[in-house]
């Protein structure tokens, strides 16, 4: 017969291997997700160049912004942007584990479920277009919602896997951010706010071409149409010079606006001649050149296509500044 | 062996509660600072109290004082 606190003593051991085993078990249970990998979901590198533009939309507008209704209507921009992001992932998780780029993201690697993400996505959409609204008026809180619905629902559920032109029209979606910001200054919107749209709209196609034509994407693994495997390498040259001379046609265009004056001519010549020389060279070459020197070219054409960008944007604040100060007046339109 | 009460997966919950907290609180801060500047952004006040079935002693003196104007030769 055992005494009774050597049976207590062995139910006890019992137990404990019990949660031994329990929690050896836990340790082998997919990886469980950090905050982290919820802030992975909201894109947080596209997010900053959204916040960089709809800044320079909501400072460079000739109406003052209280600054704490701009942090709040920036935030919300942000907040908009990222939940697209997570709307994206959610929607796009099937192809995301196909490709090398979009493996490592907390869906493909299991530490965050597709419901996830579309819920935080929604909530996050809801938070942001409301508390927009509530901020600022009626017209950004609408045009927030809109490039949400765009890059969800028009790029990412119906156009990027249908058609190669997916990266021009869904380029609207990175375009609103400016128009958004001058909204929530002015509440309407202007020929200077269009311009703004179109500089950013006819900026991401020769932007992300040139990066297609050196990144060895497996897009077409995953069934996404894109330019240089469904229209060839040659074809998607032409297509990067043909969409930088619109390009350089807003960039002028804006110059003659209230937006413009001679330090946004000069930036804007500058920074003009320079990406329209990279988009002919990249025209004038064939992939056999371009194989030789491990697309140099195109590489360098990338890195001014950001330089370019960061520059008018950069250049219009900066006018803006010096306008504001009376140091440099100029008519516009 | 002893239990480890302390596992990863506890550790990544209580980052994830603790991020939840921080968020939480930014965005009853984010809605206070709205508020205020909202508020201390509306101007003069006689120009929107009075409407909430409050008696008003600086409008209704205003209002009498109208009166008497209108009714004073």
């Amino acid at each position: 017969m055992r005494a009774p606190g050597a049976a207590t003593a062995r139910g006890a051991s019992e137990d404990v291997r019990m949660q031994e085993a329990s929690l050896d078990e836990s340790a082998a249970v997919p990886v469980e997700a950090g905050l982290g990998d919820y802030f992975a979901l909201l894109k947080p590198r596209v997010m900053s160049l959204v916040v960089f533009t709809a800044l320079v939309g909501m400072l460079a507008a000739p109406v003052p912004v209280h600054p704490y209704i701009a942090f709040v209507a920036t935030l919300c921009i942000a907040v908009g942007a990222g939940a697209s992001g997570a709307l994206n992932m959610w929607w796009d998780s099937d192809i995301d584990t196909k490709m090398r780029r979009t493996r490592s993201r907390p869906i493909p690697q299991g530490r965050v479920r597709p419901e996830e993400a579309l819920g935080l996505g929604l909530a996050l959409s809801g938070f942001a277009v409301v508390l927009l609204w509530l901020a600022t008026n009626l017209l950004s809180a609408a045009l927030l919602a809109f490039t949400i619905f765009f890059y969800s629902v028009i790029y990412s559920m119906i156009l990027k896997r249908r058609t190669p032109q997916n990266i021009v029209i869904g380029g609207a979606a990175g375009a609103f951010p400016p128009m958004i910001g001058w909204a929530v200054a002015t509440g309407g919107v202007s020929l200077e706010s269009v311009l703004l749209f179109a500089l950013v709209f006819m900026w991401t196609p020769p932007h992300f071409w040139a990066l297609a034509l050196f990144v060895k994407t497996d897009y077409g693994d995953a069934g996404v149409p894109m330019l240089t495997e469904t229209h060839g390498r040659p074809a998607t040259r032409v297509q990067v010079f043909a969409y930088t001379l619109p390009l350089v046609a807003v960039s002028l265009g804006i110059a003659f606006t209230s937006l413009g004056g001679w330090l946004y001519l000069a930036v804007a010549l500058a920074l003009d001649v320079w990406f329209l020389a990279g988009a002919w060279a990249i025209f004038r070459r064939s992939e056999a050149q371009a194989e030789a020197d491990s697309y140099a070219t195109e590489k360098r054409v990338f890195m001014v296509s950001l330089w370019y960008l960061f520059g008018h944007f950069g250049a219009i604040l900066a006018q803006s500044v010096l306008t504001q100060w009376g140091l440099a007046q100029w008519g516009g339109f | 062996m002893a239990i480890q009460v302390e596992h990863e997966l506890h550790k990544r919950r209580a980052g994830r509660n603790w991020g939840l907290l921080l968020i939480l609180i930014a965005f009853v801060g984010v809605v206070f600072g709205l508020t205020v500047v909202k508020v201390t952004r509306l101007g003069d006040a006689r120009a929107f109290e009075n409407f909430d079935h409050v008696a008003n002693p600086a409008l209704e003196r205003a209002a009498e004082e109208q009166e008497l104007q209108e009714v004073t030769p």
